[in-house]
């Protein structure tokens, strides 16, 4: 689950980390009392969306001139008058793709005296299975061109599981960052409080980019992003709080609510699917006869009638959807039960486009037998190569 | 032969008294008999489960308060997971302390930081964690630990390692259709921080004298396949080799999503299908394009 900068900052801020003052805007009433909050004289106004490349974002309703996602103002003025400008509109950057995202959401900052921007990030490193630090200088830039690049300038310290960060780790930190001074000194308190506030609710990802040393020498967080573990929110229900729906697809909230892994995507060919593996798969196969899937779906293993039925009528509400593919490996998940849930589902919203089902393992045969004493028009599928054919024929014509 | 679990192996339950657990114990002992010795439940120790439904209906298994104790009375030297996510970590670290050689977790959801910590425990230790997130291990007409469907199952002479349960199934399914059967089929699971992985299992295969051939299933996210493919091309360096066929799941998933599977998302443009493709064939392993053609393309590796 991905959070806003502004609920990062403030989460770090509570952990004790230096962050900027700074004041949220969820509607365009709060603009002006937001700025007056500040003390000026300079504020950075900064859309809130869930995607990087901000900076450099264009607003789809505002001329090829307008200034990016994050403008730095130097009056209240001038920070209103941007605020006003920016909140509503589209923003399109390079991870929102073509279509952008509607900033619902500003928060505007202090200033800060910039002297050099460095990068930090925290997280579950696969390789070595532990929570590890990316500590690089070229912060503010993109880190996967920093890695590509100049891959000598960024370094991974992993810090033991069992024993914590410990003074090495905040040491080989300061070098890797090459600080020095108050900033160095900084650090010793700054490391350790991150690594605490990783752990402590479970991130996935923390990243600060950049990290920045003051004029003044000292160390601040001037963006935070952050995510956390779906598999941990149940230990966090402050956490679980912060979750903004309007960032999501609405198909993914209303999946959410019957705990299907549902993902949205551009293609035409329903799917559903027990089991993440064979999902993705069975999109592969849509692609491989040339089509396109619509979505990814895995209904999982423990699936029920209701939860079958609610798959099925997400899947029909896609406008996109020109064709529908149901494919089943039974294990735990019972054929028979996803056969009822089917026809159930149909019955309930109708059948606008071919429907291909292709059932294997416990309980086939009942499940088969379902589905063709339905009476529905149902294209039944051998197996997985089939019932690729089939529906993308189906479709295509 | 076999690898990890054959028909002697005995097999302790953690989670047995729950529903997951008694529907999955009722199937495994119906399974060719496989040995289920026990379960394990802090506060039910001393009482008796029976079997309710299936085969196996009225078969009777001890409860224990503690995997220790269990292990000490029915010489276990297995035990398989279904505690929920919140405590399932708990679990696995209890029968690492009891010293069971090997841990099945098929528990989904467990938190990454929990699996960091079994993970650093798991080093120095006399055990071997297959999962989490994962449909077990079976050894066909001789052991089944976990949720895989017995029935589809031939005993044969291919080994089986994937990261995903429903495709382990397709592989199974065209291998005994392709007449070749199974000597094992093991799921290492989804998740990113797991116990066991490829090389792990592919050297237990090369190794085994009946596993003649092998299928590798991967998918995106992590570079686990790279350093499968890494691993054998060394391994083939010294005459250590067998026909693999390959999949990779994941080729048309979009960047940055996680797909379902806690360990299957293309993040910093790794882990992507095409890098792993690439390392696998690079490897000799023939890369089935289609989850439809891994019978067909193993045949194919075989000659």
């Amino acid at each position: 689950m991905n959070i806003h900068e502004y609920q990062a900052k403030a989460l770090l801020k509570k952990f004790g980390a230096p962050v900027s003052d700074g004041a949220p805007i969820l509607s365009s009433d709060d603009i002006e009392s937001a700025v007056s909050s500040l003390p000026g004289p300079v504020y950075v106004v900064k859309s809130q969306i869930h995607a990087g490349g901000r900076g450099k974002g264009t607003f789809k309703e505002l001329g090829a001139d307008a200034k990016g996602g994050v403008r730095v103002c130097f009056s209240p003025e001038d920070a209103i008058a941007n605020a006003q400008e920016m909140f509503g509109k589209t923003l399109v950057t390079q991870q929102t793709g073509p279509a952008g995202k509607q900033v619902n959401r500003l928060y505007i900052e202090d200033g800060a005296d910039i002297d050099q921007e460095l990068y930090l990030s925290i997280l579950v490193d696969r390789e070595n299975s532990k929570v590890s630090f990316v500590a690089s200088t070229e912060g503010g830039m993109d880190i996967e061109t920093v890695a590509h690049e100049t891959p000598e300038k960024i370094h991974t310290i992993a810090i033991d599981p069992l024993a914590g960060i410990s003074a090495d780790d905040v040491a080989k930190l300061n070098a890797a960052f090459e600080l020095s001074g108050d900033a160095a000194k900084d650090g010793e308190t700054l490391f350790p409080l991150l690594y605490n506030a990783f752990v402590e609710t479970d991130m996935s990802l923390l990243e600060i980019n950049p990290l920045v040393t003051l004029k003044d020498g000292h160390l601040k967080v001037l963006d935070a992003k952050v995510s956390f573990d779906g598999n941990a929110l149940f230990r966090h229900p402050d956490i679980a709080e912060l979750r903004d729906e309007t960032e999501e697809d609405e198909k993914e909230i209303e999946a959410s609510k019957y705990d299907l892994a549902y993902i949205a995507l551009d293609g035409d060919i329903g799917c559903m699917v027990n089991g993440a593996g064979l999902a993705m798969a069975t999109m592969d196969i849509i692609k491989l006869y040339g089509a396109s899937p619509a979505n990814f779906l895995d209904v999982g293993g423990g699936a029920t009638t209701e939860k079958v039925t609610a798959a099925f009528k997400i899947i029909t509400s896609d406008p996109n959807v020109k064709g529908i593919l149901v494919n089943i490996f039974g294990g735990i998940m019972r054929c028979d039960v996803i056969a009822e849930g089917v026809v159930t589902a149909v019955k309930e919203v109708g059948l606008e486009v071919p429907l291909v089902v292709r059932l294997e393992g416990t309980k086939v045969q009942e499940g088969k037998d379902i589905i063709n004493s339905s009476g529905l028009n149902v294209i039944a599928a051998d197996d997985l190569d089939d019932a690729a054919q089939k529906v993308v024929k189906a479709v295509k014509g | 032969m076999s690898i990890l679990i054959n028909q002697d192996t005995k097999i302790l339950v953690q989670g047995l008294t729950g529903k997951t657990g008694t529907f999955h114990t009722e199937q495994a002992l119906a399974y060719h008999g496989t040995k289920m010795v026990g379960g394990i439940h802090p506060k039910k120790g001393g009482s008796t489960w029976t079997a309710g439904t299936g085969d196996a209906a009225g078969t009777e298994l001890p409860i224990f308060a503690s995997v220790k104790e269990g292990k000490e009375v029915t010489g276990a030297d297995a035990s398989v997971v279904y505690v929920p996510p919140a405590g399932a970590a708990g679990a696995i670290i209890e029968a690492i302390e009891a010293e069971i050689p090997l841990i099945i977790c098929i528990t989904e959801g467990v938190p990454v930081r929990d699996m960091v910590e079994v993970k650093a425990r798991l080093l120095d230790s006399n055990s071997r964690l297959v999962g989490p997130n994962c449909p077990g291990i079976l050894t066909p007409d001789a052991c089944k630990i976990g949720i895989m469907p017995g029935s589809i199952f031939k005993d044969g002479t291919v080994g089986v390692v994937s990261r995903s349960g429903t495709l382990t199934y397709e592989a199974v399914f065209q291998t005994t259709q392709a007449g070749l059967g199974q000597t094992t089929a093991v799921g290492i699971g989804g998740d990113p921080v797991k116990g066991t992985e490829f090389i792990d299992v592919l050297d237990l295969f090369l190794d085994d004298e009946e596993t003649k051939s092998i299928i590798m299933i991967g998918e995106i996210g992590g570079s686990a396949e790279e350093e499968a493919a890494e691993w054998l091309t060394e391994q083939a360096k010294q005459g250590r080799k067998k026909p693999i066929a390959g999949f990779i799941a994941g080729r048309t998933a979009p960047p940055g999503r996680t797909m379902g599977h806690a360990g299957a998302v293309i993040s910093g443009g790794k882990g992507g299908a095409e890098d792993k493709t690439a390392a696998m064939e690079a490897a000799g392993i023939v890369v089935s394009p289609s989850p439809a053609k891994l019978g067909e393309t193993l045949l194919k590796a075989i000659g």
